[in-house]
């Protein structure tokens, strides 16, 4: 089966060489703002203005990436929409309540700060806490520990002393011994 | 305590599979829509067989209906197609089609081809419609109440499990006599 489909390719082949030598000419004459469907409009800093909006929109169609990155058709219509709006005069916190009105608190970067994203916001603070917490407690427990739970000193002098001797702050062994 | 030691590394092992193995199963791609709930966004469009006809949000209010998002260049709604096809020939619900950024031609051709399970099909040419209803990926479903309330929405192709288990007793509560 593969055989006569490689052998026609193989005769075609100048007839796909000269028509793609056709589309890639035709591409490099076509203008370089083809490429983008957007109908971007002569004003750069409304343009600007609607960069800076579509950064802070989630494309939901490729949803790693911004409005203003993504060349997904949907992300091209809400840019437009965004400038639609703008240059109705409309102001910032409408247009992004217009966009969750939508699409839901998914569709911004950066989300909102509610009962429902606390655990998003300041878990991971919560976490670092967390860890120094237990990483003060261990090191307290660890200082009141006696001296011959923790290895003796290279030296061996101070190793060897009484169970009654305060230990020194921060003799710590690397592995506790059970 | 000496166990502690040996089930608290266990345990957070088992907490993060826990959390990992949830995550796995979710869809990214279902973002919670905020409509379910709230009224239908007002529409009207033309008719997709006769232009010179409208229909609007508050034509259908009264009665529990199913509105199809789909366009003919999208791939995975001529995977769900028999599926709608099978709830109009069931009558669980009366089906209309919101033809999403499509060619009136190709659009017909479509439905010509695969079968015409709407009641009506409404053009939204620009694709304005489908961002007031937050439509991301075609194909997508919609379930309206009498009120006019959004009652679901599944984004993406439908399956018998979703039709199964989601759709049918939905609209078995929704047509239930109040």
């Amino acid at each position: 089966m593969r055989r006569p489909d490689c052998l026609r390719l193989h005769v075609f082949g100048w007839a796909r060489g000269i028509a793609l030598a056709a589309v890639l000419g035709i591409a490099a004459l076509a203008p370089a703002g083809a490429r983008e469907a957007a109908p971007a409009s002569a004003d750069p800093i409304l343009e600007a203005h609607v960069m800076r909006l579509s950064a802070e929109l989630r494309c939901l169609v490729c949803q790693n990436e911004t409005i203003a990155a993504s060349h997904a058709e949907l992300a091209v219509d809400l840019r437009n929409q965004v400038r639609e709006m703008l240059q109705k005069g409309r102001t910032d916190a409408e247009i992004m309540a217009y966009m969750t009105d939508r699409y839901g608190d998914f569709v911004l970067y950066r989300p909102p700060l509610k009962s429902t994203t606390w655990l998003l916001w300041f878990g991971p603070a919560l976490l670092l806490l967390g860890g120094l917490l237990a990483l003060l407690v261990i090191l307290r427990r660890r200082s009141h520990l006696a001296d011959d739970r923790f290895e003796p000193e290279p030296d061996g002098e101070e190793g060897a002393v009484t169970k009654t001797t305060p230990p020194m702050p921060g003799t710590i062994s690397p592995i506790p011994p059970r | 305590m000496k166990a502690l030691r040996y089930l608290l590394p266990l345990a957070l092992f088992a907490a993060i599979v826990l959390f990992l193995g949830v995550g796995l199963g979710l869809n990214p791609r279902e973002v919670p829509s905020p409509l379910i709930g709230k009224p239908a966004p007002a529409f009207k469009l033309p008719r997709l067989d006769d232009a010179s006809q409208t229909i609007s949000r508050d034509d259908m209010l009264g009665k529990v209906w199913m509105l199809n998002v789909w366009a003919s260049w999208c791939a995975p709604c001529r995977e769900e197609h028999p599926l709608v096809v099978d709830i109009a020939r069931r009558q669980l619900v009366p089906v209309y089609g919101l033809n999403y950024k499509d060619k009136p031609a190709a659009a017909k051709g479509w439905l010509a081809g695969l079968g015409n399970p709407y009641r009506a099909t409404l053009v939204d040419a620009d694709g304005r419609v489908g961002i007031d209803f937050g439509v991301y990926g075609v194909p997508e479903t919609f379930i309206i109440d009498k009120q006019g309330i959004v009652r679901l929405k599944h984004t993406g192709p439908l399956t018998p499990e979703v039709v199964r288990e989601r759709i049918e007793p939905l609209l078995k509560e929704l047509n239930a006599p109040a």
